[in-house]
Formats: structure tokens, C-alpha cells, sequence
């Protein structure tokens, strides 16, 4: 009477078909975003991965492989906040401010950044939606113009601001005084136009495209943590690669 | 007499035999909860980029879902911010439950039972000629037989090429050694997304033998103790 082999449903059946109803849940449960509470843990669980990536997995001294010019990507896709293109209608007037928690705040005129030593490269941008391209970027290391404003051992990061509707990184220092982190007035070997962030971006093989702030205009040194244009919205703080 | 023939008579229970110790349950299950929401957000985040290699030159491999038509209830995160912040996290316990199933595989030597080594094959020809129907006598075997001592040995192998090929497309500058060991980064990103499907596929295999060929397999795997066709420990 209590043959355990009949046909259909046994209580034992039913208890393995709940404990399939688990995963399946979850995955039916897929398409949200966890509610403010799990993103509130998520946020805490990408600032511990922001902290691996930084004090673990980032070498300071290592260096970004570099290419020859021949293996330029065709496209650099281009982004940018605004609805229209930011552009500077007076070029001319236009300086990049270093200011914050230094000894000497400073202004920089594009032609002051030109004549400071360069560096040039052809390097594989990372974007974070999972693409890369390859470009040739030329420029002014961070650390060097850092050098020139004498932060304080209280500066702790470094905040970079653009004039495109308020789009702003935090970065930290070893990241900013990276070799290869350099604010670019060239690229692809010809002066950097409004697409790519003239008069000066950020640039960096070392982080991801995102954190690359373009239309620069001010950079702060400060003892805060930065947030950031899209970090503040939840990506990855870090963003480096 | 009459109590011998009672013991070997087909019709009575089969011995019930401990099988699964605590630390396999709970990473098996443990696992396949991490697993299914790591895939759910590494869908959300590849519908950013919905292709293989570049903007330019799409790779000429095998891709099922290229220019991503992916149902919502398939993702998890809702957009690509929320399903890095997933992906980053479920990141942890997939690896560490990796790490600590292997470390005991290692300690307990149970390695042994689940290993696929070379004296192996044979058996596994048995095996799948049973399978087949070409041959009528389920081949003799331990705790687990040839092809699934092959099966759980290669899912070990795809979840180590899933986690260092996902570190590799995490910090390709960084792990560039990695990188290169995948044949670069737009390779190591198909890589990635290879050990998703073959996960997928092996996982809709792996529950309907456990229906089909040993239901008393999946009570094991919850409670521990076994009661079903192959009994006998390694």
C-alpha cells in the first residue's frame, strides 16, 4: 500500500522538487537589482574589490604593454555626458588648475603643458562594456605636473573635472602617479579634438576608459575619497585593469 | 538459509551507505546557487558588448547569442553597473568554495574516487558502450563509474578555466601573463563566455542522469547517505 516505486508524486519527490524550486527561484528572480538593502551590501562588496585591486593586484612599476603605431585600431569610439559635443568656445583662455591639498596650487596653459617633457604610446584602451581599441596617445605624466604643485603628505587621491556637464573621477595616487597615466593633448600623433576630450584629457592603459576623465579643467588633490561621475551610480570605483 | 536469500532477494531496500561528507554537500549546492547568479550578471554585463573580439572585427567563432538577445529573466543586476557589482561579488564565494572543495579533496584523499586518470579510459569505454546499448551488463564500478570520474574531473578543469580567464579579463594589464596563457584579451573574453555554456550544457545533463540513471544520487547529495543502485565505496 505504501509501495515506495508507484506512479506519480511521493512526499520524497515533492521535497527534492522544492529544493529545485531554490536555484530555479533565483534565476527566475534575475532582471532585478536586488533592492536597496543587497545594493548596499553589493557597494560594500566592490569597495573590498576596489581595495584587492589596488593594494593587491596593482603593481605600481608595471607597465602596460605598448604596440607599434601599425596596429591602431580604425575607430576609437567616443563618449561623452553632454547631449551636444562639449566644446571650449574660447580655446585660448582655457588652463587646467591643480589645486586642493598642495604646497604650490598651480595653472597650466596648453601651450605651458607642451612644453613639458612628453610621453607617447600605443596602448590597448579597456572599456568597461568589454571591448578595447588601440591608440596612440601622447602627453604630460600626472606625476610630473603633481611634482610641480608639491601635494602634501596629507593628499591622499587625486580628483579630475571636466567641463562636460559635471563628469568627474576620483582616482588613487599610485594609480595617478603611474608612468603611463598622462594627461593627453595628442592623439593618433594629431592634436586631441573635441570627440577624444580636447583641450586635455586623462589617460591611462592602466584603467578603464571611464575613468579617463576628457575635457579636463581642474585637478584636486584630496585626504577624501573622490566619488566619481558613474561611480556614484554603481560602477566600480577602482576601474582599473 | 532463509535469512541470506532475505539479504541478496532483489526486492528488499538496497544497504544504505554514507556518501557524501558536510564540505561536498555544501559546495555542491553552494556552487550551483553562485554559479547560476554569476552566469545570470555575466549575461547582463555581456549585453554591453554583445560580441566576440572587436568593434571592428567580430571573431569568426561559434556564438549563439552575438548581438545579445538575452530575456531579462536571464540577467541579473538589471544594468551593467548592477551586474558588475554581482558578477565582483559572487566572484568570492565561486572561487573560495572552488578552493575549499579542492583543499578537501586534497586532505581526505577523496580525490581518488573522483580523479580521471589514464587506467580510466577503458572502463569508460564500458561505460558508454553500456550506455549505447551495445553492451547489456552495467559495467562493475566504485563509488562513481569511469565517465563520471571523467565528468567531475573536467567540470573541476572548466570552473579553474572559468575563474582564470574571468581574472584575466578582470585585470588584463595587471594578470597579463594570464592573458597570454588565453591568447589575449578578446580571447580570454570568449573563453570566459566558452565555460558558460559548456556549464549550462553540462548542468542539464548532469540532472537528467541523476533523474534517469540514479534518483537515489540526489537524496545523497542533500542528506549524505546513499541508498540506491551502486552502493560500494572506492
Amino acid at each position: 500500500m505504501t509501495d515506495a516505486r508507484a506512479p506519480g508524486l511521493d512526499r520524497r519527490d515533492f521535497l527534492r522538487l522544492g529544493l529545485l524550486a531554490g536555484p530555479a527561484s533565483l534565476v527566475a528572480a534575475c532582471g532585478w537589482d536586488g533592492g536597496p538593502l543587497l545594493k548596499r551590501r553589493l557597494a560594500a562588496v566592490s569597495r573590498l574589490n576596489d581595495w584587492v585591486g589596488e593594494k593587491v593586484l596593482l603593481s605600481p612599476g608595471r607597465l602596460a604593454p605598448t604596440y607599434p603605431a601599425s596596429a591602431r585600431s580604425s575607430r576609437m569610439p567616443a563618449y561623452f555626458i553632454s547631449e551636444d559635443m562639449p566644446q571650449l568656445m574660447r580655446p585660448e583662455q582655457w588652463s587646467l588648475e591643480v589645486n586642493g591639498l598642495v604646497r604650490r596650487p598651480t595653472r597650466l596653459t596648453r601651450a605651458m603643458l607642451e612644453a613639458l617633457p612628453s610621453v607617447t604610446y600605443t596602448v590597448k584602451h579597456h572599456c568597461v562594456e568589454g571591448w578595447t581599441a588601440i591608440a596612440t596617445w601622447t602627453g604630460v605624466p600626472v606625476a610630473a605636473v603633481a611634482a610641480m604643485a608639491e601635494p602634501l603628505p596629507s593628499a591622499r587621491y587625486l580628483r579630475f573635472d571636466s567641463f562636460d556637464m559635471g563628469y568627474y573621477n576620483g582616482w588613487d595616487l599610485t594609480s595617478a602617479m603611474h608612468a603611463q597615466t598622462i594627461l593627453a593633448y595628442a592623439f593618433n600623433g594629431r592634436p586631441l579634438m573635441p570627440d577624444h576630450g580636447a583641450p586635455l584629457r586623462l589617460y591611462s592603459p592602466i584603467k578603464l576608459g571611464y575613468k579617463l576623465t576628457k575635457y579636463l579643467v581642474r585637478m584636486s588633490f584630496t585626504s577624501e575619497r573622490p566619488g566619481g561621475y558613474w561611480e556614484d551610480q554603481g560602477y566600480p570605483w577602482l576601474g582599473g585593469v | 538459509m532463509t535469512t541470506i536469500s532475505a539479504d541478496i532477494d532483489v526486492s528488499s531496500p538496497a544497504p544504505e551507505v554514507r556518501r557524501h561528507h558536510g564540505v561536498v554537500r555544501l559546495a555542491h549546492w553552494l556552487n550551483a546557487v553562485t554559479l547560476a547568479g554569476m552566469i545570470a550578471s555575466g549575461l547582463q554585463i555581456y549585453l554591453a558588448f554583445p560580441h566576440f573580439g572587436t568593434k571592428e572585427h567580430t571573431f569568426a567563432l561559434p556564438n549563439p547569442v552575438d548581438g545579445g538577445h538575452i530575456p531579462e529573466a536571464m540577467r541579473l543586476g538589471g544594468w551593467l553597473a548592477g551586474g558588475l557589482a554581482w558578477h565582483f561579488a559572487l566572484a568570492w564565494p565561486f572561487v573560495l568554495t572552488g578552493l575549499v572543495y579542492l583543499a578537501f579533496l586534497a586532505f581526505s584523499g577523496e580525490w581518488r574516487s573522483l580523479l580521471f586518470r589514464p587506467r580510466d579510459v577503458r572502463p569508460a569505454i564500458a561505460m558508454q558502450l553500456y550506455y549505447l546499448r551495445l553492451r547489456a551488463e552495467h559495467p562493475p564500478q566504485g563509488k562513481h563509474n569511469a565517465l563520471q570520474k571523467a565528468a567531475y574531473t573536467f567540470i573541476v578543469a572548466l570552473g579553474a578555466v572559468s575563474a582564470l580567464s574571468g581574472f584575466a579579463i578582470y585585470k588584463p594589464v595587471q594578470l597579463s601573463w594570464l592573458v597570454s596563457l588565453f591568447g589575449g584579451y578578446e580571447l580570454a573574453r570568449y573563453w570566459h563566455f566558452l565555460a558558460v555554456w559548456t556549464f549550462i550544457a553540462f548542468t542539464l545533463l548532469h540532472v537528467v542522469l541523476v533523474f534517469t540513471v540514479d534518483p537515489a544520487s540526489l537524496r545523497a547529495m542533500i542528506t549524505g547517505r546513499y541508498r540506491g543502485r551502486f552502493p560500494s565505496h572506492d
